[in-house]
């Protein structure tokens, strides 16, 4: 008895040593994601919440050795509410926590003001949709994106709409967003220098669902093309109601628009809308088509940004690798250097830590679906 | 001319939205020197209400103007019920607490309301399913669709409804006399709490009906879409002169007008230095401008309606 009862004892006592050291020897990497999880862009916050999910989870069933310690990720995943004050909210309680590495924000409004507080507390920070020119113009070291930035998305734009579309009169219209304002603003100047008029340049905002008065004042003036810069909430009453006044010029917007929500909300006035979306199309690679059934599976259609989130999570965990440290100090001229093949594509980064030939594909909605044009 | 007149029907229908939301404030305003900030949430539950029983419906094969119609039809006792409990449970305890508690008090209730809709109905947009065929109709260059016909029909019949049921029945008879003071109307038989309860359940009626337009005219349904409705209607009472019926309609009516006159005008006649970005800014001006000059609002008594 007394020595089935010592043996019990031990027994305990060595498994609670086992376990101790497991946890002393696990390094435990801290990665946070920040995006608006409420508000009206919670959808699209969702959407990157899911795609570093999946990441995290990939890479902790794989097994992970940073340096030459065992590793393990954890996901801190925070609300920014698609806003600037919060956003800097967020950053400061990541800097607490002393994450390792950031994937956020969502929008280019959040990712400006919260860069500075990541680059003050030497976070490295890759944002899988800021597309602001901004956000990597301040010269900070910790700023990276996996995205295609405003002057190459407002460029490709405004190439498709003067020489594919041969659009001579452009009318404008942006959200008034870091995002929207930024892109309108490119776009502008792009267009202009293609040889177009700019016949309107009209404001709305990222609550606004009521687009009418500024959509009777553009019919006036008779444009070919009216180009929207914001997110799918305010597009798809846009075209609805851009149908509904018979105001009759080609919708085109970019990567804030093309959504499969944009699709659901417009209904059928969704028809012939064109959209741009940086990067490769998803399906056209194998990689791609393996990433988007993988995700489907687990959290059902890909909105938007998903796949960019994952693949600056991967890339994000890459750079630890190669370094053999999660201090961001360590790891960030790793990163800076890197080269790989994702989902998306090869993912390097220039000088200023944009991606570098950030792709732009231009998409229509053809019978209820976004299909890539050639 | 083509495009005033196209304004001036875009103005009209966003009016009549905002007077038909602005008249739940004034009504409960009236009565209770209260500004219920949750009514904008109740607008919202409605359309999210109407859209569930919508979306139930949309497969069963019923005419689609029969489904839009139980949908509002089922929408209208629910938003009642809501407005009567809330009365009930958030704002009669406090009826006689400093009037800074219960103006708190409403914005806990509309955060309240919000938050929970999230959670039922989620963060996404819902969107209104195709069941009505609408119908376009053009006034020589402006359109106008059936959709729009039938808010402004609707809120007009209401408005004059309401007005009717305020100056005309013994039941507004009661409600006046308690807008006046709600001890001696009880002196003379009149039991204020269920007058008050009326009133707000009145009220939570009309937001239903105004929160189904909303998806009507936009095709979307969202938790905050009652918000920013809201804040716009609350301008439209009190620009109109807030506790006066008239007042909301036309100030609510006036604010359409204004927005899209503004947003459609304004950088023409500025030369481009204010757009449409000003829209807001604009009616709010208006707003400022009112409160100063005529600070009881344009149809408003001096001095209000109680001593």
């Amino acid at each position: 008895m007394r020595l089935k009862k010592s043996l019990l004892l031990l027994a305990l006592l060595s498994a609670g040593a086992v376990s101790q050291q497991t946890i002393a020897g696990d390094l435990v990497i801290k990665i946070g994601s920040a995006a608006p999880l409420t508000g009206p862009q919670a959808l699209l916050g969702k959407d990157n919440e899911n795609g570093v999910k999946l990441a995290i989870e990939e890479i902790n069933a794989a097994g992970l050795t940073i340096g030459k310690t065992k590793a393990k990720v954890e996901l801190l995943s925070e609300d920014d509410q698609a806003d600037p004050r919060a956003a800097t909210i967020v950053a400061q309680k990541f800097v607490d926590q002393q994450v390792n590495g950031v994937i956020g924000h969502l929008n280019s409004g959040a990712t400006i003001p919260a860069s500075k507080i990541y680059n003050d507390a030497g976070i490295v920070q890759i944002s899988p949709s800021a597309t602001a020119i901004a956000y990597t113009a301040q010269g900070y070291k910790t700023a990276f994106r996996v995205m295609t930035n405003d002057s190459q998305q407002g460029l490709a734009l405004a190439n498709y709409a003067v020489k594919n579309l041969k659009a001579k009169n452009i009318a404008i219209i942006d959200d008034r967003t870091a995002y929207g304002q930024g892109l309108a603003d490119e776009f502008e100047k792009d267009a202009k220098a293609a040889g177009a008029a700019i016949v309107a340049r009209e404001y709305t905002n990222d609550k606004a669902v009521d687009f009418t008065a500024i959509i009777t004042s553009i019919k006036g003036k008779k444009p070919d093309v009216v180009f929207f810069a914001g997110m799918t909430p305010q597009a798809a009453p846009m075209m609805r109601q851009i149908v509904g006044l018979q105001l009759k010029a080609q919708f085109l917007s970019a990567d804030g628009a093309k959504t499969p929500e944009f699709i659901k909300l417009a209904g059928g006035a969704a028809e012939g809308a064109i959209a741009s979306s940086p990067g490769v199309v998803l399906e056209q690679s194998a990689n791609g088509k393996a990433f988007a059934a993988k995700f489907e599976k687990k959290f059902g259609k890909i909105q938007n940004y998903a796949p960019y989130a994952y693949e600056a999570t991967l890339t994000l965990i890459e750079a630890m690798k190669v370094a053999g440290s999660a201090d961001p100090a360590k790891y960030q001229p790793f990163l800076a250097k890197i080269s790989r093949n994702g989902v998306l594509g090869p993912i390097a980064f220039d000088a200023k830590g944009d991606i570098k030939n950030g792709a732009v594909t231009l998409y229509q909605v053809k019978k209820g679906s976004w299909v890539a044009l050639p | 001319m083509d495009i005033f007149l196209q304004q001036l029907i875009n103005g009209l229908v966003s009016g009549s939205i905002y007077a038909i939301v602005a008249l739940g404030y004034t009504l409960v305003y009236g009565i209770l020197r209260l500004i219920n900030f949750a009514h904008g949430e109740i607008v919202m539950l409605g359309a999210m209400i109407a859209l569930s029983v919508i979306g139930l419906l949309t497969d069963s094969g019923l005419p689609g103007l029969l489904i839009v119609s139980l949908g509002l039809l089922c929408a209208i006792p629910c938003c009642m019920l809501i407005g009567y409990l809330i009365e009930r449970i958030a704002y009669r305890p406090l009826r006689h607490a400093p009037s800074l508690t219960p103006l708190i008090t409403a914005i806990g209730v509309s955060i309240v309301l919000q938050n929970l809709a999230m959670m039922i109905w989620g963060k996404e947009f819902i969107s209104f399913p195709p069941l009505i065929d609408v119908q376009y109709f053009s006034i020589s260059e402006a359109t106008i669709n059936s959709v729009q016909i039938f808010i402004v029909i609707v809120s007009t019949l209401m408005m004059t409804g309401l007005n009717y049921l305020v100056n005309k029945t013994k039941l507004g008879n009661a409600m006046r006399a308690t807008a006046q003071n709600a001890e001696v109307a009880g002196l003379m038989g009149v039991n204020a709490n269920t007058i008050i309860s009326l009133t707000f359940v009145i009220g939570s009626a009309l937001a239903a009906v105004a929160g189904m337009m909303v998806t009507m005219n936009y095709n979307v349904a969202h938790y905050d879409m009652g918000f920013m409705l809201g804040l716009k209607a609350f301008t439209a009472a009190v620009l109109g002169g807030i506790g006066n019926l008239r007042g909301a309609m036309f100030g609510g009516i006036l604010l359409g007008i204004i927005e899209s006159m503004g947003a459609g005008y304004l950088g023409t006649l500025t030369n481009g230095m204010f757009g449409s970005n000003y829209q807001d800014v604009f009616a709010f001006f208006t707003l400022i401008g009112v409160l100063i000059f005529k600070p009881s609002g344009l149809l408003g008594k001096a001095g209000g309606e109680r001593p």
